[in-house]
This record gives C-alpha cells, structure tokens and sequence, in this order.
C-alpha cells in the first residue's frame, strides 16, 4: 500500500441499537480515487463518516474498530475527533457554504477558526484552495464582497471543495457531491478530481455508477452494511467477482 | 370521520336545498360576533394610545427631560432623573441578563435537547410566569436587606431575572433555525465544538438574537413592580448603583397615586415618554423583521 | 455488461508528491469544549437556582407568620397591622374575584378576535390587526394603572356601573355607591391585560390544526362557523384550555394596575362595585410600611402564596399548551 492509504479493520458503526455497518475491512490505496457504491441504505455514507469521525456527531450513533490513516488509529484512545477532521475533510451532499462569510472567509475559515496565525500567506492558500478547486478564476474579483451563500448550486460546491482543501487534508471525502447538481456542474467537479487525486486520497460516496467509472481506480460495493466487494473499478465492472456486484452493476436492482 | 357528521346533522341540517335558514343565521351571527371581538380588542388599545398623546404631549418641554421634581405644589420641574435612573438600571440588568439569558439559549439549542433540556426550558417558562412583586420582594430580601440600602443594583438584578428565561427562549429559537448542515461543515474542518458555536452558528443566528434581546428588553424597561422594594425611587439625581435610585415607571406611579394635579400631568408625559421607547422598540422589530411579541409575554 | 467509460490506469508504487504540510502545528492544545459547554450550562442552570432561590427565601422569610397563625392565615377575615392578627381572606377573595371577572370578559373577547385573525381576515390586514393586539401586550402594567385612574374610572363610575346597577341589581353582584373603583374596575383593566395573551396562544394553538381536518368537514358542505367549531376548536380545545388558564395565571399575579384602581379595602363583599383588594396589591401598597417582623413575615407569606398558586397555574397551562404543539410553538408569523 502507498502512503497515504487508509486501512480499515473490522469497523463496525451502529445507531443506537440498529447496527449499520458490520466488520469492514478495506485498504483504500493513496494519492487514488476509491469510490463507493451501493444501494439506498447500504451504509456507504455511514462507512465515509467514520473515517473522519462525523459519524459520532448523533448522539445515538457509535463505532467500533481501527482505521488507520497513514499510522495513526484513528480511533485509538489518545486521538480526538478534532485532531482526526483537519487530516481527513469531508464535502457533503448539499453545498453547506457559510452563510455570514464571504468567499474569502469561507475557504479560509478551517485555518482561522483553527488558530492559524500568518496573516499575508492566508491569501496564497485561499488563492490556492481556490485554484485547486476550479473555482479561482471564476471569484478572484469578488473575494471578500460576495457572500459564500451568493453562488450558484456548482460553484457553491466548488467553494466547499476549495474550503476543504484548505486545511491540505490528506484524504478528501466525498458524499455524493454531485447529486445535488446539475450535469455541467457535476462534469466540472469530476474534471477537477482528476488534478486533485495527485496530491490527495480521495474517497467518494456515488449512487452512480457511470461516475464511479469515469473516475474512480478503485471501487468497493457495499450491500446492507457489508463490502461485498472491492477492486479495480474496470475489475469490478467487467468481470464482477460476487454475484450480488454483478446484479448491481447490471441494473437488476437498486 | 363519524362525529362531524353527527354534529352536522344535530345542527339541523337542511337536507337537499343546501344550507338551511337556522344554521346560515348562526353561521353570520358567528361571523359577526368574531368581527366584533377583534374591534372591541383593538378598542381600548386605540383609546389609550391616543388619550396617552394627547394628555402628554402638552408636558413634554425641555425642563421634563432636564430637571429632576421640584418640591410640592412648585410648578416646573420634570423627570430627568427617573430617565436617568431607568437608564442605569436597565443597563445593570441587560449586563447580568443579557450574557446569561444567550449563554442559556446556546446551552438549550445545542447542548440541551433532551431530558435535561426539558426541564430547564420548563423551569425557564415558569419563572417567566412569576408575578414581578414576587421577584421584587425576594430581590429585597437577599440584596437589600444584606446591603442595608435600596440600590439600583438590586433593581437592576430583579429586572434582569425577569430578562434571562425570555432570551434564553428566544436565542435558543433562533440558534435551532441555523440548519445542521452548517454545523456538519464547520465540525468536518476540524474546527471544534465550541469555535463552531461561536464563530459560525451563533453569526448566523445573530440578527434574530438581536431582535429577541430588544424583545425582552422592552418588556422589562416598563416594570414597575420588581423596582418598588428594590431600586426604591429617588427624587434627587443619582448616579450610584448602590443607592435608591429614581426610574421612570416608578416615579409615573408615585405620581399617579398622589393627589396633586401638578404632578398628574407629568405622569401623563411620563407614560408617553415610556410608551414611546417601548412601542417604538416593538414596531422597529416587528417592521425590520416578521417577529412577534408573542415569546416575549407568554 | 452495459457500457462503461472507465478512468485512465495509473500505476500503483510510490508517488511523487509533496509532504502534506501540516498546516496548523503540533499545537497540542486541551480542547476548550468541556469548559465552554459548562459556562453555558451554568448560564441555563442560573434559571433553576434562581427558582429554588425564590422558593426558598420565601419560605423562610414567611416562617414567623406561618408558625403564628397556621392555616387560620388563609381563613382569616381580618386585616389588622395595629394588633397583630393578620388573616389574607379578603386578599384570596379579591385576587379570585378580580381575575374571573378579568376571564369572563377576555376568553370570548380573546377567542373571538384569534379566530377573526386565523379564520376571517382579509390577508392585507393580517399583519397589521395581529400586530396591534401584541401591542396592548407590551403596554406597561403601570400605564395601565393610568389610564384605569382617570379615564376608565370615571366611564365606570358615571355610566358604566349606575347601569348595571340598574339592571342587574337583583342579582346582589351590583349593590353599593359607584365609585369607579374597585373589584369591577379592576376586573375590567386585567381583561384588557390578559386578551393578548390568551389570543395570542389560542392562534397558535389554532394554527397548529391541520388543514386537512379543517378541509374533512367542509367537505361534509359545513359553513365557515361550522368548520370553527367542529374542526379548529375541537382538536384546539386542550390548547385553548391551556391559553386560558396561561391568562389565568397572569391575572393573578398581575400588580401595578390592579393596585392603582381596586380601591385598596381589605374586606370581602358580595357587591363587584365594591372596593377590594388583591395579594399583589398589599404587597405593594404595605410593604415598604410594615413595621414589625410579625408584619413582614405575614406579607411574605402571602408572596410565597403568590408563588406557589402562579406556579400550579402556569405549569398546568404549559403542559396543556405544549401538548398541542409539542414543545416549540408553531412560528405565529400570521
């Protein structure tokens, strides 16, 4: 496994009593995008936000296992959900841009309101964050005078991207970023992941298939809190090893 | 749905032709009856509203909002330290009630919503629900008797007991309607819990938390009860916190009871100065934003 | 298979990149949360010690009357500071009478003009008749008082009450000299007072009737009051109930304006025209005066009987209310 990579073993999450997610183990591969695919309720999304730890945000909700980020368990005693959420980041399904602070303040809040201190080179990272994100050109006038909220659906996302990388996480999560939007929009975020998996380990939750393969080297599918399966996306898609991938990747159900 | 059937039919229902004489008649003398309310309602408020002006305004001049009462029976004079006093006094009481009220509001919305929370907001309801001489008799008993003098200070921390439950109501409102996912955004950077409190939630619900501490300011800058044991009324100026102290509802109620004309007329300019500021703070709320009073008095 | 356009290969190995850089240092800071979460908990906690606090300092203040006088104290007919025998009947009585009198007159006046709101008015007008009822909520109690003394006294005393004691004396409720003041006046200025509140829960409760029981009977060709009753008031009833009794409960405590226009008597008479007196009201009129402890404790008890009795009242009508609406009220922006 290259750096960088995430290790799960035997990761269980549950809600309250319902259990969600049942021993997952997964080499998720570094500086590559992996996606995750499944139908409704699989508990792809669950798996995603244990790996940052959001998961434990209900109250109700817990998990149990080890994932390793390079070598930290992440859920080792010792190591707080905070210190775990500025080395993995997280995009979300609906574009969740601050509303109160500009485009500037948005991408730069993750360093701000964590205490970051050298006030001129801020402006290099946001340039940055922002570049990386494809969305540079588009604001670079506006910085500091249109509101985050003021953008449009795809480029609001661009900015939640942009926010993210910020931090220069080393692995990007990804749930379903692209649902929310429409196809140009969606085609200009998958555009920019192929630039961004250089430098981080993407992780991305699709309910679409044809995404997953356009981007995606590794896939895993998971089925009713199981991964069922794991491999090459090609592997996976041409020449499924499970019977149940195969069902779903041929439509026959979800 | 049985019952409105049966209810319909027991109301005499007039079968084929539609809606018969008897239950049209009730229909529009119910119609009436509800029209009548509303203008019966909104009477009285019309009433006093303008008798209010019309009785004050004559006193407002220059000498009501810079001299203090001048002896019996004197003509002149005015209530400039009662405005003076309420002004020190309700600063006192939004210094204590306005932190605790939102740090209790924040505590409700965002750590509070369970069993605990329950009963704290319970709590916070019921005290809401205490007659005012009831926390201005015990606001005497543990200040003022421990003091050994009236202050304004006690009247400022009665005033503010009255304060904290409809802030922590109103910031806890508005802190809920700041949606999750800005919360989830703010947690997934790595920023934590109380930062995200602080800097992104609390932000976003600021103009709401704002207009709920006017809210209940205005509701407590009129009180008269919680002030009579405790800030006492002054006839002089006053500017220490720990001394009887004059306020505004005060002095218009000592005045109001006394037999002299002189000092009726003033209470009449009072009112209208206190009408004014409080009035005038509900409709700026209520024009600027769609909030009602209603979390305030209940 | 269907169709799938696949990402390009990449080899697998090491990859040339750059360090991810740690962007906030090994700062190795304690988390302030633990902290910031017990600093607004004191500030919610601050509410239930200061209710405790109330209770409490009430109690012990009251102790001297309670153990001198017992339950008498709440039987007693008189009113005596000169000889030491103090009795809170007649202030029992006034608090009552006033407050139902308030009630008998607010709830239809109240009910009435919530449904006007909900039900009957013209949406251009909505904003603003729902705004002028919060308004007579926001007027000072004392202003109240006010307007009471010298404006609806003098209404009351030289029509209002000569008539009913013209056509309802029989009844034993309108006897007496018209003064203008008294358990009536006083009645009247606390209906005035409590229709805010009252309406403004009963719309809310109002409000939370779904529709789609609304739009059930006046399929059944209901007329618009038959739709009210049947469909709004009837699944509204507990919470209306609840409205009541959250105006009750303000009645009962309610002191400046009651003060300035009941007339300050401490008797019990059948007669409403009669002057009367309220425990809110010796409170406020006697308290900086009273002289003795035995004095004091006894206007302490009588507070701590205010506690207690708005206490039961508004914890009955909240959980009635909350019931309705489950917990947070549905937003009245009508």
């Amino acid at each position: 496994m290259t750096s960088g990579g995430i290790r799960v073993e035997r990761l269980n999450a549950w809600f309250g009593d319902k259990q969600a997610l049942r021993d997952i183990s997964i080499n998720i591969e570094g500086y590559h995008t992996t996606a995750i695919i499944g139908p409704s309720g699989c508990g792809k999304s669950t798996f995603v936000r244990c790996l940052n730890r959001m998961h434990e945000v209900n109250p109700l909700a817990r998990a149990g296992g080890r994932v390793f980020i390079g070598n930290t368990d992440i859920y080792a005693n010792g190591t707080t959900p905070v210190e775990v959420r500025r080395r993995v980041g997280m995009v979300f399904q609906k574009p969740n841009p601050f509303p109160t602070m500009s485009i500037y303040d948005n991408v730069a809040a993750g360093l701000k309101l964590n205490g970051w201190e050298r006030g001129r080179r801020l402006g290099e990272v946001v340039e940055q964050a922002l570049r990386r994100a494809a969305l540079w050109d588009e604001v670079k006038d506006d910085l500091k005078q249109k509101s985050g909220a003021s953008l449009s659906g795809g480029q609001q996302q661009r900015l939640c991207i942009a926010r993210a990388l910020a931090v220069e996480p080393e692995v990007l999560l990804m749930d379903e970023p692209a649902s929310a939007l429409d196809p140009m929009a969606t085609a200009k975020i998958e555009d920019l992941l192929f630039e961004l998996k250089q430098s981080v380990t993407v992780v991305i939750v699709t309910h679409n298939m044809q995404q997953a393969a356009r981007v995606a080297e590794f896939t895993g599918f998971f089925l009713m809190g199981e991964l069922v399966e794991f491999d090459r996306t090609e592997q996976m898609f041409t020449r499924p090893r499970d019977k149940r991938t195969e069902d779903y990747v041929t439509g026959r159900f979800g | 749905m049985k019952t409105p059937v049966n209810a319909i039919r027991c109301t005499g229902w007039a079968g084929k032709n539609g809606i018969g004489i008897a239950r049209r008649l009730r229909n529009n003398i119910a119609m009436g009856a509800m029209v009548m309310s509303a203008v019966l309602v909104i009477a009285p408020l019309i009433m006093i509203l303008t008798y209010l002006a019309a009785r004050g305004a004559g006193s407002l001049n220059w000498a009501f909002f810079t001299h203090i009462p001048t002896p019996v029976g004197e003509n002149g004079g005015g209530m400039a330290n009662a405005i003076a006093g309420s002004g020190m006094i309700l600063l006192i009481a939004s210094a204590i009630g306005m932190p605790i009220g939102i740090g209790s509001g924040v505590f409700l919305a965002e750590y509070g919503r369970n069993r605990l929370g329950d009963i704290l907001r319970f709590t916070a309801d019921v005290l809401n629900g205490v007659p005012s001489i009831v926390l201005g008799v015990t606001a005497y008993s543990l200040l003022v008797v421990t003091q050994k003098h009236f202050s304004a200070f006690a009247g400022g921390v009665a005033l503010a007991i009255m304060m904290i439950p409809t802030i922590s109501r109103s910031t806890e409102e508005m802190l809920l309607m700041v949606p999750h996912s800005i919360r989830e955004a703010a947690l997934g950077l790595g920023i934590p819990r109380w930062r995200t409190i602080v800097s992104v939630v609390l932000p976003a619900a600021k103009s709401g938390i704002v207009t709920g501490m006017m809210l209940g300011f205005s509701r407590v800058a009129g009180e008269t009860a919680p002030l009579l044991f405790t800030a006492f009324g002054n006839q002089f100026w006053n500017w220490s916190p720990t001394r009887p102290t004059a306020a505004l509802p005060l002095q218009i109620y000592t005045y109001a009871i006394s037999p002299f004309d002189e000092w009726h007329r003033m209470a009449w300019a009072g009112a209208l100065v206190l009408i004014l500021l409080i009035v005038g703070t509900v409709a700026v709320v209520r024009l600027v934003t769609a909030r009602s009073l209603y979390k305030v008095m209940v | 298979m269907p169709k799938f356009q696949f990402a390009e290969p990449r080899a697998l190995g090491p990859v040339a990149v750059a360090a991810p850089r740690r962007v906030v240092g090994p700062r190795s800071w304690r988390s302030a949360d633990p902290g910031f979460r017990a600093a607004m908990a004191a500030c919610s906690f601050s509410l239930l010690v200061t209710a405790i606090l109330i209770f409490w300092e009430l109690l012990s203040q009251s102790k001297l009357s309670l153990h001198q006088f017992g339950f008498r104290f709440f039987a007693g007919m008189n009113w005596d500071p000169v000889s030491g025998d103090f009795g809170a009947l007649p202030f029992i009585y006034g608090t009552l009478v006033s407050s139902l009198i308030a009630l008998v007159v607010a709830v239809p006046l109240a009910l009435g003009s919530a449904l006007f709101i909900t039900e009957l008015c013209p949406k251009r007008l909505k904003g603003t008749v729902s705004f002028l009822l919060e308004l007579l909520a926001a007027i000072p109690s004392v202003i109240y008082g006010l307007w009471g003394i010298f404006v609806l006294s003098p209404l009351l005393r030289q029509y209002a009450e000569p008539w009913l004691e013209t056509y309802f004396g029989w009844t034993g409720l309108f006897e007496g000299p018209p003064f203008g003041i008294g358990m009536f006046a006083a009645g009247m200025i606390l209906a005035i007072m409590i229709i805010p509140i009252i309406g403004s829960v009963a719309r809310e409760v109002v409000l939370a009737v779904p529709m789609s029981q609304r739009e059930g009977v006046l399929a059944l060709g209901a007329t618009r009051w038959e739709v009210v009753c049947l469909a709004v008031l009837r699944n509204a009833r507990t919470g209306i109930l609840g409205a009541v009794i959250l105006g009750l409960g303000r009645a009962l405590g309610e002191t400046m304006a009651v003060t300035m226009v009941i007339g300050n008597t401490p008797q019990v008479s059948k007669s409403l025209l009669a002057p009367g007196y309220s425990l809110a009201s010796v409170i406020a009129n006697e308290f900086s005066e009273a002289t003795g402890d035995l004095y004091l404790s006894a206007l302490f008890e009588i507070g701590l009987v205010l506690f207690l009795i708005t206490l039961i009242v508004n914890g009955l009508a909240r959980v009635l209310v909350w019931s309705v609406t489950r917990g947070m009220p549905a937003r009245a922006n009508v």
